[in-house]
Order: structure tokens, then C-alpha cells, then sequence
């Protein structure tokens, strides 16, 4: 039994059906890239299955439960935590948001974890006691990474988390994400940067709302449209 | 002022309370040429752009625009003088089109030789690949037509200096390739470009010039490669 399933999923904006019958399996453990062009559905595909957009069709098994009409809340309860693109909230402060990243979670369990996340992110533990609103738009993507690793989710779903990263820190972003990994967290995440490609077991490539290409990572390198367009190989 | 330089910064100063952003920063950009600012989140590359455009007003030193010091005019006079601008984030007008996004532009940052007739408008739509979507409403854009429509909005009124910010920033590469391509063209026509990136393999297609800063400081002037090479550059930013 796959960590995460979907089967025939469907999903959109008001009238516009943006999914068309999405099948996608994530492991326990196990890292899958989402590729695509602007526009394919891979930002529409993660909030449907964290349930910022409903499911109009088809099913979403987490650990075999069906979980496509549970409310994002319970998703994340049950293990499932989300970064968008835009991570943080700008009133709150460093720390304030990442207590709210585990924020079902015991005041000592966030304590506990925040310590080792600011090991993890130098910077913002500099910054812990300042508004989200201060940092740069780099940091804030750290903050955003930070605020769900708290959770120490099953299933990590990310977008674009490298956009507008420096290298350095897209360096520290793998290295975050490499350990998270080897504790043990799924991840499911939309990427272009050819940096994250290492992590991967296998990929999805999302065209127009449906899957066009899935496989094994050293597949889909070896597949020329995709290491052109997709990775810049 | 650096002898065919259109834009110069000199010692310039910016701080937000007890926080320095930009310390004794200088450089020049000629006509046609695309200069690259790189450095770590936070080194002040953001600030740099907003001291250019005159969103913040530096706490010292000079910034010279065609022969003219420029520091304490505000942004919407810096617009019809020829200084211009894209933001990581494009804020368009979510219930206009395209068309009109760019007509508002236009109408706003008018002058002698600003897109006024309708064929100017069509010129920039087409030049930034917004033909097929002229009469969508910018809310119904991608990122990437966003990250364009942005660019055209800057373009209606032909700036001298155009101060890009990540603009490769959630592009795959096919689609850097087009907008690589775009920046390009620009110099070309005698556009100075200053371009705000983290995407080093992209910003290597466009120039071989770069800044980079730290922590408000500049570390490097010089080309990529040199800057590749310098401890301190690969320390603060591209990391070992």
C-alpha cells in the first residue's frame, strides 16, 4: 500500500476543470518530482491533495484512508503538511510562525524541534524574535520550509521551494530536505532547479492537467524532451 | 560620472532603523548593457533596485541618471525620465486586461517617446508574447505571462534603464530560454538592463558582467567566471 494514492482525480477553478483524471503513488519514504510546464496542474495537483481545492472526481488515499472530502486541517493531522510558494506569515513573528506550524503539537514538542531547526537555519535563528515582514524574500522561503518541517510530517508537498533562492541556500535547502529524508519523510514536490534532481526516486511529468510521462528518475533523465525543457541538461 | 555611463551610483547608503541594507555602494551602467546583481537573500539586491527606482530614497551618497543627480526625485517623475522597473512578485491589475495593464502604463508614464497609439500598445503586447491573451484578464495569467505582462507594463513607456528583478524566479528552462532571449533584444536596442537574479546558468546567457553583494556591501565586480572563482563570492552565495 502506497503512503499517498489517487486515482482518477479531477480538480479545477469555479468551471474550469484544470485536472483531467490524475493517477499518482507516493511511498513511505520516498521522493517524487512533479515537472511540467507554467500552467500543466502541478500547483493545482498539490493543494488538492492537501484540500485547498476540492476534489471534484476521483480518490485520495493517505496510508489507505480515503481523505479526498477531509478538511485540510485533518489532512495535516494526519501527516500531511504543505509548502506554498509564499511561506510565512508577515505579522508574525520568526518563531510565532513556526509554533503555528505545529500548532497541534505540544508547546515542549515545538520547543524541542524549533532547537534543531535553528541549528538548521542559522539565519533565522538570528532573526527569531523579528517579523516574518522583515526578512528577505529568501528568508522567508526558509521560514516557509521551517514552518512545516516542525511538524515532522509523512508527506512533505512542495512548490517551487527553490524560486527566488540563492545558490548557497538552495545548497542548504537540499541538504534540509536530505535529512528530513532520511528521517523518514515523503516528499512530493513541484521543481525545475536540476539541483533537487539528486533527492528524487522517480517523477511525474504534468501536461495539461494530466500525467504524460511517469518513471524512475534515471528515465526520465535519459528521456531528451524531458532533460531539455525540464532540467536544462 | 563614468564617461558614457547612463546610470551611476555612488557611495550609496540605505538603512531601516539599526539595520544597514546598503553600504558604499557604486557602480555604472551604460547604454546596452545588461549588468547582473547577485548575492545571498538579504544582501540588499532588492534594496538596490528600490534605491534606483526611487521607491526608498538613500540616506547618502549620488545617484546620477543621464548627467543628472536624481536621489530626491520621486518614483513617478524617475518613470517619464526613462527609469523603469519589474518586481519579483508582478502586481498586476488582476480585473484588466492585458491590453489594459499596459495602457495604464503608458498613460502613466508618458512621454515623448512612450507607447501612446494602439499600434504602440499592440507592439509591446506582441514583443512580450501576450498577443493570443491581449483581451484576458491578468488574473487568469500564469506566472510566467504575469512575469511578462510586468516586463510589457515597463516597456509602454520605453525606459532607458530597466531594472529587472528574478524574473527567471519559478521558469522552467524553456521558458527562460524565451525570456533570456527578450532581455537580450532589449540591450540591443540601446536598453540598459539591471538584472536582479539567483539563476546563474541564465543570467550567463544575457551577460558576463556582474555585481555581487553582501550584506549591503559590494564583494565583486566583475565577470561570472572571476566571480565564480572569488572565496568570498562562493562563500556568501553560491556556496562549496
Amino acid at each position: 500500500m502506497a503512503l499517498l494514492e489517487l486515482h482518477g482525480v479531477e480538480s479545477g477553478y469555479g468551471a474550469m476543470k484544470t485536472l483531467w483524471g490524475i493517477d499518482l503513488a507516493v511511498e513511505s519514504g520516498e521522493t517524487v518530482l512533479l515537472l511540467g510546464a507554467n500552467s500543466a496542474g502541478k500547483t493545482t495537483l498539490l493543494r488538492t491533495i492537501i484540500g485547498l481545492l476540492p476534489c471534484w472526481n476521483g480518490s485520495i488515499r493517505f496510508e489507505g484512508v480515503a481523505i479526498e472530502r477531509l478538511a485540510p486541517d485533518q489532512r495535516i493531522r494526519r501527516g500531511i503538511a504543505f509548502m506554498s510558494e509564499l511561506g510565512g506569515f508577515p505579522t508574525l513573528t520568526v518563531e510565532e510562525n513556526i509554533r503555528l506550524g505545529g500548532y497541534f503539537l505540544s508547546n515542549a514538542v515545538v520547543r524541542r524541534r524549533s532547537v534543531r531547526l535553528f541549528e538548521l537555519f542559522p539565519d533565522l535563528a538570528r532573526k527569531r524574535r523579528d517579523l516574518a515582514a522583515s526578512l528577505s524574500g529568501g528568508q522567508r522561503k526558509m521560514l516557509g520550509v521551517a514552518k512545516v518541517l516542525v511538524s515532522e510530517p509523512k508527506l512533505l508537498l512542495m512548490d517551487e521551494p527553490s524560486s527566488g533562492l540563492a545558490p548557497v541556500f538552495v545548497k542548504q535547502l537540499v541538504d534540509v530536505l536530505r535529512i528530513s529524508i532520511g528521517g523518514g519523510t515523503a516528499l512530493l514536490l513541484a521543481e525545475q532547479n536540476v539541483a533537487f534532481l539528486p533527492l528524487a526516486d522517480r517523477g511525474y511529468l504534468i501536461d495539461g492537467g494530466r500525467v504524460r510521462l511517469s518513471g524512475a528518475r534515471a528515465e526520465l533523465e535519459k528521456n531528451d524532451a524531458v532533460r531539455e525543457a525540464y532540467f536544462g541538461l | 560620472m563614468s564617461s558614457d555611463a547612463i546610470l551611476e551610483l555612488r557611495g550609496v547608503v540605505k538603512s531601516f532603523g539599526g539595520l544597514l541594507v546598503l553600504d558604499d555602494v557604486g557602480f555604472a551602467v551604460r547604454p546596452g548593457e545588461i549588468l547582473g546583481l547577485v548575492g545571498p537573500n538579504g544582501s540588499g539586491k532588492t534594496t538596490a533596485i528600490n534605491v534606483i527606482s526611487g521607491v526608498y530614497h538613500a540616506d547618502a551618497g549620488n545617484i546620477t541618471f543621464n548627467g543628472r543627480e536624481i536621489e530626491r526625485v520621486p518614483t513617478f517623475r524617475r518613470v517619464p525620465l526613462g527609469i523603469n522597473r519589474t518586481f519579483q512578485v508582478p502586481k498586476p491589475f488582476h480585473d484588466m486586461t492585458v491590453r489594459e495593464n499596459i495602457e495604464v502604463a503608458a498613460y502613466f508614464g508618458a512621454h515623448s517617446g512612450s507607447a501612446r497609439t494602439s499600434s504602440e500598445i499592440d507592439a509591446v503586447i506582441t514583443e512580450v508574447n501576450l498577443a493570443e491573451q491581449a483581451d484576458a484578464l491578468a488574473s487568469q495569467l500564469n506566472t510566467n505571462a504575469q512575469k511578462r505582462l510586468d516586463l510589457g507594463r515597463a516597456l509602454a513607456t520605453a525606459p532607458k534603464v530597466l531594472l529587472v528583478d528574478e524574473i527567471g524566479a519559478g521558469l522552467n528552462p524553456s521558458e527562460l530560454s524565451v525570456i533570456a532571449e527578450l532581455l537580450l533584444s532589449l540591450a540591443r536596442r540601446g536598453i540598459a538592463l539591471i538584472v536582479v537574479e539567483h539563476l546563474l546558468d541564465f543570467l550567463n546567457r544575457i551577460t558576463n558582467r556582474v555585481i555581487v553583494l553582501g550584506a549591503g556591501r559590494m564583494l565583486f565586480e566583475g565577470t561570472l567566471e572571476g566571480a565564480s572563482r572569488n572565496p568570498d563570492v562562493v562563500a556568501a552565495f553560491i556556496g562549496g
